[in-house]
């Protein structure tokens, strides 16, 4: 079976099988993310039902939402771009260029949870919240706060798609930290844990804090166990994440903040 | 070292050129989304969705296709994932009859 092997060049011997032609990390990926797409897609078509089978669903994002949403999406887009330039640059051996555009990267998407996270804070405070979310102080029910409590399921599955994918895109920027710097990209993330964690706990990016615990104490297992510089491969299959992030929300935006513009 | 040899450089063959353009395909898909959905162009929510869900999945076959370079895969790899997939999305628009039907109950229609 020699000779039916493919031979990793990162890797000098060592031996995996052929099956469907890529290297095994390559494979675990894409099926985590296929198991991945099944989970968004419930929620997705869950919240799409609700669309269809309510007549009197709110359209409450009127043309900051939208704009915002739009900025959001553009983030996520050109966030794809660096992340193949930094895939590109990792091939041809040219680390520091792979870790600027990684880094690139990192700041597209964590503009994007900031953008996301005030987006959140603003919809709440106008009195489109969750009975399980802390009440955010001085917050005044404003009309568009009304027409999206008036169905309850609309701010239910709204928060738990964009939640779940503000989550995820969390986790990403995590990750290609990781990729980027190594062990360095520990203490980093400590800080950002705390100063998380000192905004006030009505805030959503007060919320960020747990995630980023979480992660630290993944991360920091697994560089114990294994210590490695990471390499092209890595790389590529951090960059497919990625890449599905942005996916997933190529189908959020237009059904979720699309559907439900107000026309003013 | 054949097959290495492609997943080095045979699948990210493309110039950096191809990226950009599959990039600025993305955002003109973006922009004529929101045009659509601003301006009400088709006023039943069930066809603004079909509409809106196919111009999300041309924008996912570029994204997948290019950024995630599974065309620069294996046959095997391609129907293996994107078979699976498929098929497991499509069994879920099952649901999409029965929201419909819901709007008409009771009214005779």
């Amino acid at each position: 079976m020699a000779d039916a092997v493919v031979h990793h060049p990162s890797e000098a011997g060592a031996f995996e099988p052929p099956f469907l032609g890529a290297y095994s990390k390559k494979i675990g990926m894409w099926l985590f993310l296929l198991s991945d797409s099944l989970t968004f897609g419930a929620l997705l078509f869950a919240y799409s039902y609700g669309r269809i089978a309510t007549t009197n669903w709110p359209t409450p994002f009127g043309q900051h939402s939208i704009i915002n949403a739009s900025v959001m999406t553009a983030c996520l887009l050109s966030s794809s771009v660096t992340m193949v330039l930094a895939v590109l640059a990792a091939g041809r051996h040219d680390r520091p260029w792979a870790r600027n555009w990684l880094i690139a990267t990192m700041i597209f998407g964590t503009a994007f949870i900031v953008l996301h996270a005030w987006e959140w804070n603003g919809l709440r405070a106008e009195g489109m919240t969750l009975s399980i979310f802390p009440a955010i102080p001085h917050a005044e029910a404003t009309e568009m706060g009304k027409q999206a409590s008036a169905v309850p399921q609309f701010a239910g599955t709204f928060f738990a798609l964009t939640g779940m994918h503000m989550l995820h895109v969390t986790i990403g920027v995590i990750y290609l930290g990781v990729l980027a710097f190594g062990r360095k990209w520990l203490p980093v993330m400590a800080l950002a844990a705390i100063g998380t964690f000192f905004i006030p706990a009505w805030s959503t990016f007060h919320w960020l804090t747990y995630p980023i615990i979480g992660a630290i104490v993944v991360i920091g297992i697994i560089l114990w166990l294994k210590p490695k510089q990471y390499d092209a491969p890595d790389i590529e299959v951090g960059g497919l994440y990625w890449h599905f992030v942005d996916l997933v929300w190529m189908f959020i935006f237009p059904l979720v903040y699309l559907m439900s513009t107000r026309i003013t | 070292m054949e097959m290495t040899e492609r997943h080095q450089h045979g699948e990210h063959a493309e110039g950096k050129a191809t990226y950009f353009y599959v990039w600025g395909a993305l955002i003109v898909l973006t922009v004529v989304e929101i045009y659509l959905a601003y301006n009400r162009v088709f006023p039943n929510p069930l066809h603004m969705l079909e509409v809106l869900l196919a111009l999300s999945v041309v924008k996912s076959v570029l994204i997948i296709g290019w950024f995630m370079h599974l065309k620069g895969e294996t046959i095997v790899m391609k129907w293996v994932l994107m078979g699976s997939l498929v098929m497991c999305l499509l069994l879920m628009f099952v649901f999409f009859v029965d929201a419909e039907r819901i709007l008409k109950l009771g009214t005779g229609r």
